[in-house]
C-alpha cells in the first residue's frame, strides 16, 4: 500500500500534463489536489499502522519488483515507511497537499495552469520517492526528480530572461552535489556491495572503522550532495535566484521539498555519519557558519521573498547544526517545524504579491495589515515561529538544536546559533514591519487595486498559521517528547548526547529567547519607531552595508572564479577543438575519399576489354602466389 | 605407342587453337576451332574416356559450333584489323606479358608436381570389364544426381533466356 | 610402360591450350571470336579433368566434364543471344565500341 504514496501524485501528474490542456481548470486542480489528498490520507493510514506495531518493529516495507539484478548486486523498487520516513511524507504531502490548494488560487490568471499542476505533482511524486525509498539508487531518483522539479518549476515562466537562468542555476548548482553522491554511491557500491539502507547502515560499524579516512571521506561525499540540494555554504548561490519561479514553488522549494531532502539523506544515513566524527563536526560547523552567513545577509534585502529565502537557507544550517552535533531528532524535528512557518511565510508574502499585482520590493510597501488582515496575522505568526518566540513552532526545535550544541560540547556552534537568532529576530521582524505596519509607501493606483486573497488562499494561510503555532508542541518536552521518542529508534545513540541539566538547559533557553526577543526590539526601534536610522547606520558603515548588500559578493565571485573560465574554456573548445580538429576531421576525411573516388573512376572505362586485362593480370598475380609461395 | 598418338594430336590441337585466334575471318576462326574439338575427342579417347570424347564430337563439334557458324554468317561480320595495327598498343604489351607469365605460371608447377598415389577404382580393368559408358551413366543417376537434375534446370533457363534475348 | 604418356604432358598441353585462349580473349576485338576464345580456355580445363581423372582413376572427372560440356551449351545459347541482341543495336561486333558498362 505504502507504494502507491508516491505513485498516485505521479499517475496525477501524468494525466495532468498529458490531456490536462484539454480539460476544464477545475478538474485539474481537483486532480491534482485530490493526488495530493489521498497521498496525505494513505500516509496517515499508514503511520496510524506504525503506531500499532511494536515500538521495535516498526517498519513497513513494500517492493514494486527487481530493478537491477546483477550477480550479486541488486536493487529493487522497494519502499520503506519507517518514522523517519513516516514524519517526513506526512510533513511533505501535508505541507505540499496545502500549497497545490494556495496554487488554485494564485495561478488562476496563468495560461499554462495544466502544466504547472502536472509539474507540483511530479514534485511531489519524486519528494516521495526520495523519503520512502528503501535503497540509496532509488533515494538518488528522487533526488534527481526533485531537482529536474525544480528546474522546471523556477524556470516556469521562461519566457523571462531571469527565470530561464534562474532555473539553469539551480540544476548546474546541483550538479556538483550530485556528482558526489554518484561517486559515494559508487563506493558504497565497492565497500557494501549493496545499496540497500538496511544492509548498509547494519553493515557501517563491522565494515567502516570508526574515524577512518574511508568512512569520513564516504559521507562527506554524501554531505557535498546534501549542501546542494539543502543550499548551505559554498553551494547556496542557487536557492535566493530560485525566487524567480512562483511563489507557490517558492513555498513548495522551501518548505515541503527539495532543500529538506539534504537533511534527509544525513538523518537517512546517520549510523554511518556515526562513524565519522569528523565529517559530523564539518556538517556541524557548515550549518552554524551558514546559518549566521545568510543571516546576516538576509538583514539588507529588500526583496521581500528573497529575504526570506536567505532565512531558509539560515534554519537550513540549523538544521546542519544539529544533525552535526548528533541531534539527529532535534534536526529532523526543526526540518517539520520549518517547513510548516517556512510555508506559512512564503504563502503570505505570496498573498502580499499577489495583492500588490506583482511587486516584490518592501521599501514599496507598509501598513498593509489594514487591507490584508489574514496574510498579516498569519504572517506574524510565522514571523514568530521562524524567529523563536515562545511558545510557536520554532521556538522548540531551534532550542533543542542549540540545547544539543551546546551539551556536546560545542559552545562556540552555541554561540554562533545564538547570535543567529539575535539576526533571525531582527530581519523577520524588520520584513514584518516594513510589510506591514507602519506608513504605507505604496501609490495611489495599486492601493486601489488592493484586495485580499480567496479563499483557496486564505485557508491554506489559516492551517498553516495553526500548525505554526502548535506542532512546536509534538516536541515537548524538550529531548524526550513523543516525536523524539517516536524517531529514537531509527537513529542511532550519539556519542555526544550527554545529559543535561534542566536548570541549565532552561537558561540556555532564555538566553536563545533573550536574543531573538532583542532582535525584534532592535527591529522596532530601527524600522518602526524611526525609520530613518537605518540608513545613517548604512551611510556611517559603507563597507559592511555593502558587502551584506551584494550578499558578500559570493555570485560575483563564483562568476568570474568558475562560470568565466568555463564558459571561456568551452567557446575555446567550441572554435578550436570542434571548429577545427572535429570537422577539420570529418571533411577531412570526406574530401580524401572524394578525391581518391574522382581518381579510380578513370579506371571504370565501361570497356570490356580493360576488365578482362584487369581480370587476367589479376589471375596472373595470385597464381603467381600459390605457385611460388610454397 | 601412346607417344605415336599424342604428339601429332597435341600439334594439330595446338596449331589449330592458334589459328582460332589468329585468324581473321570468323568464318575460318570457327572452322579451326572444329579442328581443335576433334583433336581433343582424340586425346580423350587416349586417356580412356570413350563416352567423353564422343559427346565432345557430338556436342560440341556438332551442335555448339553450327550455332557459331549460324551467328557468324548472320551478322555477316567482316575482317577484323591485323592484330599489330590495333590501336591500343600499351594495353596489347600488358596482356602479351601477363599471357606469357601465365604460361610459365601454369608450366613450371608441373615440372615439380609430384604425382600422388591413384585412389579410384576405375581402373583399366574395371573399364575395360563394365565399360566406361555404363560407368559413367551409374555415377550420374546415384551419386550426382542432383548436380544432374539442376543440370537440366539450367539448360531450360537457358532456352527461355536465349528466346527472349534473341527475340525481335 | 616407359611408352605411356605422363600426366604432366598433359597438363603442359592443357595450359598451352587455355593460354592461347586468355590471349584470344586479350588480342581480338570481334566479340564472336572472343566467344570462341572462351570455349577453348573451357576445353582446355576439360582436358586437366579427364588426364587427372585417368590418372587419379577416379570416374569424377569425367562427370564434371560432363556439367561443364552442359554449362557451356547453356552459356553459348545465352551468349550468343546477347551478341544478336547487341548487334541489332549496335550494328557492331566490336567489343571496343561497346561500353554501356560504364556508369
Amino acid at each position: 500500500m505504502i507504494w502507491l504514496i508516491p505513485v498516485i501524485p505521479l499517475a496525477g501528474s501524468l494525466v495532468v500534463g498529458l490531456i490536462g490542456r484539454r480539460m476544464p481548470r477545475m478538474l485539474v486542480a481537483v486532480i491534482a489536489c485530490g493526488a495530493a489528498t489521498c497521498s496525505l490520507m494513505l500516509s496517515a493510514m499508514s503511520f496510524a499502522r506504525l503506531l500499532l506495531l511494536p515500538v521495535e518493529g516498526r517498519q513497513l516495507r513494500a517492493s514494486l519488483g527487481s530493478w537491477i539484478a546483477s550477480g550479486d548486486f541488486s536493487v529493487s523498487f522497494g519502499f520503506l515507511f519507517d518514522p523517519l520516513s513516516a514524519i517526513m511524507a506526512l510533513v511533505v504531502c501535508g505541507v505540499g497537499l496545502l500549497i497545490h490548494i494556495y496554487s488554485i488560487g494564485y495561478m488562476t490568471e496563468d495560461r499554462d495552469y495544466p502544466r504547472f499542476f502536472a509539474l507540483l505533482n511530479l514534485f511531489l511524486a519524486e519528494m516521495l520517492i526520495l523519503v520512502l525509498a528503501d535503497n540509496y539508487l532509488l533515494l538518488f531518483v528522487g533526488w534527481e526528480g526533485v531537482g529536474l522539479c525544480s528546474y522546471l518549476l523556477i524556470g516556469f515562466w521562461f519566457e523571462r530572461p531571469a527565470a530561464a537562468s534562474a532555473g539553469t542555476k539551480a540544476f548546474l548548482v546541483n550538479r556538483i552535489g550530485d556528482g558526489a553522491i554518484v561517486v559515494g554511491l559508487i563506493w558504497m557500491i565497492l565497500l557494501f556491495g549493496s545499496l540497500d539502507f538496511r544492509s548498509v547502515l547494519m553493515d557501517a560499524p563491522t565494515v567502516l572503522a570508526y574515524g577512518s579516512v574511508t568512512a569520513s571521506i564516504l559521507t562527506l561525499l554524501l554531505f557535498i550532495g546534501a549542501t546542494g540540494k539543502s543550499a548551505q555554504l559554498p553551494l547556496y548561490v542557487w536557492l535566493p535566484d530560485a525566487m524567480e519561479g512562483p511563489t507557490p514553488v517558492s513555498a513548495l522549494i522551501h518548505a515541503a521539498t527539495m532543500v529538506t531532502a539534504g537533511v534527509y539523506l544525513i538523518a537517512r544515513s546517520a549510523p554511518l555519519f556515526q562513524l565519522a566524527p569528523l565529517s559530523l563536526d564539518i556538517v556541524a560547523w557548515i550549518g552554524g557558519l551558514t546559518a549566521l552567513y545568510a543571516a546576516s545577509i538576509a538583514l539588507v534585502q529588500t526583496d521581500i521573498k528573497r529575504i526570506i529565502a536567505y532565512s531558509t537557507i539560515s534554519q537550513l544550517g540549523y538544521m546542519f547544526l544539529g544533525l552535526g552535533v548528533g541531534a539527529y531528532a532535534a534536526g529532523v524535528f526543526h526540518l517539520m517545524t520549518h517547513a510548516f512557518f517556512k510555508a506559512l511565510l512564503f504563502l503570505s508574502a505570496g498573498s502580499v504579491i499577489h495583492a500588490l499585482a506583482g511587486e516584490q520590493d518592501m521599501r514599496r510597501m507598509g501598513g498593509l495589515r489594514k487591507y490584508l488582515r489574514v496574510t498579516a496575522w498569519s504572517f506574524l505568526v510565522g514571523a514568530l515561529a521562524n524567529a523563536g518566540i515562545v511558545p510557536f513552532a520554532g521556538f522548540w526545535s531551534k532550542d533543542e538544536i542549540l540545547a544539543a550544541a551546546y551539551a556536546s560540547g560545542h559552545w562556540p556552534l552555541w554561540a554562533i546559533g545564538c547570535l543567529t537568532a539575535l539576526g533571525t529576530g531582527l530581519y523577520m521582524f524588520r520584513l514584518y514591519f516594513l510589510t506591514f505596519e507602519g506608513r504605507s509607501r505604496l501609490d495611489a493606483h495599486t492601493l486601489g487595486h488592493i484586495h485580499e486573497a480567496p479563499w483557496s488562499m486564505r485557508l491554506p494561510l489559516v492551517l498553516l498559521a495553526l500548525g505554526s503555532a502548535t506542532v512546536g508542541f509534538v516536541g515537548v518536552p524538550p529531548g524526550s517528547g513523543r516525536l523524539q521518542q517516536f524517531l529514537g529508534q531509527v537513529f542511532p545513540v550519539s556519542a555526544h548526547e550527554v545529559a543535561i541539566e534542566p536548570s541549565v538547559e532552561a537558561v540556555l533557553a532564555v538566553t536563545a529567547l533573550a536574543m531573538a526577543i532583542g532582535g525584534i526590539v532592535v527591529a522596532y526601534r530601527y524600522y518602526l519607531v524611526d525609520p530613518h536610522r537605518p540608513e545613517t547606520l548604512a551611510a556611517r558603515y559603507p563597507t559592511l552595508y555593502r558587502t551584506l548588500f551584494h550578499k558578500y559578493w559570493i555570485d560575483e565571485l563564483y562568476d568570474a572564479a568558475v562560470v568565466r573560465p568555463t564558459v571561456n574554456a568551452a567557446r575555446t573548445l567550441s572554435e578550436v577543438f570542434d571548429a577545427r580538429m572535429v570537422d577539420g576531421t570529418v571533411n577531412g576525411v570526406a574530401a580524401l575519399v572524394n578525391r581518391i573516388g574522382s581518381l579510380l573512376r578513370r579506371l571504370q572505362t565501361g570497356q570490356v576489354p580493360a576488365y578482362v586485362l584487369s581480370i587476367v593480370v589479376g589471375a596472373v598475380v595470385l597464381l603467381g602466389y600459390l605457385a611460388f609461395s610454397g | 605407342m601412346e607417344w605415336l598418338m599424342f604428339v601429332p594430336l597435341a600439334a594439330m590441337a595446338l596449331i589449330t587453337a592458334t589459328l582460332v585466334i589468329v585468324l581473321r575471318n570468323p568464318v575460318y576462326c570457327a572452322l579451326s576451332l572444329v579442328g581443335t574439338f576433334f583433336a581433343l575427342s582424340g586425346i580423350y579417347l587416349l586417356l580412356q574416356a570413350q563416352f567423353i570424347a564422343v559427346i565432345q564430337v557430338i556436342v560440341y563439334a556438332g551442335a555448339i559450333m553450327v550455332l557459331f557458324l549460324f551467328v557468324v554468317m548472320l551478322l555477316d561480320l567482316g575482317h577484323e584489323r591485323p592484330l599489330w595495327l590495333q590501336r591500343d598498343r600499351p594495353r596489347l604489351l600488358i596482356g602479351v606479358g601477363a599471357v606469357v607469365l601465365l604460361l610459365l605460371e601454369l608450366v613450371i608447377p608441373v615440372g615439380s608436381w609430384t604425382a600422388r598415389v591413384p585412389q579410384g577404382s576405375s581402373t583399366s580393368e574395371l573399364m575395360g570389364g563394365v565399360g566406361n559408358t555404363q560407368l559413367v551413366g551409374r555415377l550420374l543417376f546415384t551419386e550426382f544426381l542432383v548436380p544432374f537434375e539442376i543440370t537440366s534446370v539450367i539448360l531450360l533457363i537457358a532456352i527461355i533466356g536465349a528466346m527472349v534475348l534473341a527475340r525481335r | 610402360m616407359t611408352a605411356t604418356v605422363p600426366l604432366s604432358a598433359y597438363l603442359i598441353l592443357s595450359a598451352a591450350l587455355f593460354v592461347i585462349g586468355v590471349a584470344g580473349v586479350l588480342i581480338r576485338r570481334n566479340v564472336l571470336v572472343i566467344f570462341m576464345a572462351i570455349e577453348l580456355m573451357l576445353n582446355a580445363v576439360n582436358l586437366t579433368f579427364v588426364a587427372f581423372a585417368r590418372f587419379l582413376r577416379s570416374m569424377d572427372g569425367q562427370i564434371i566434364v560432363l556439367f561443364v560440356m552442359a554449362v557451356a551449351a547453356a552459356e553459348v545459347a545465352v551468349g550468343l543471344a546477347i551478341i544478336i541482341a547487341l548487334y541489332r543495336n549496335k550494328e557492331s561486333a566490336n567489343v571496343d565500341e561497346i561500353n554501356l558498362l560504364k556508369g
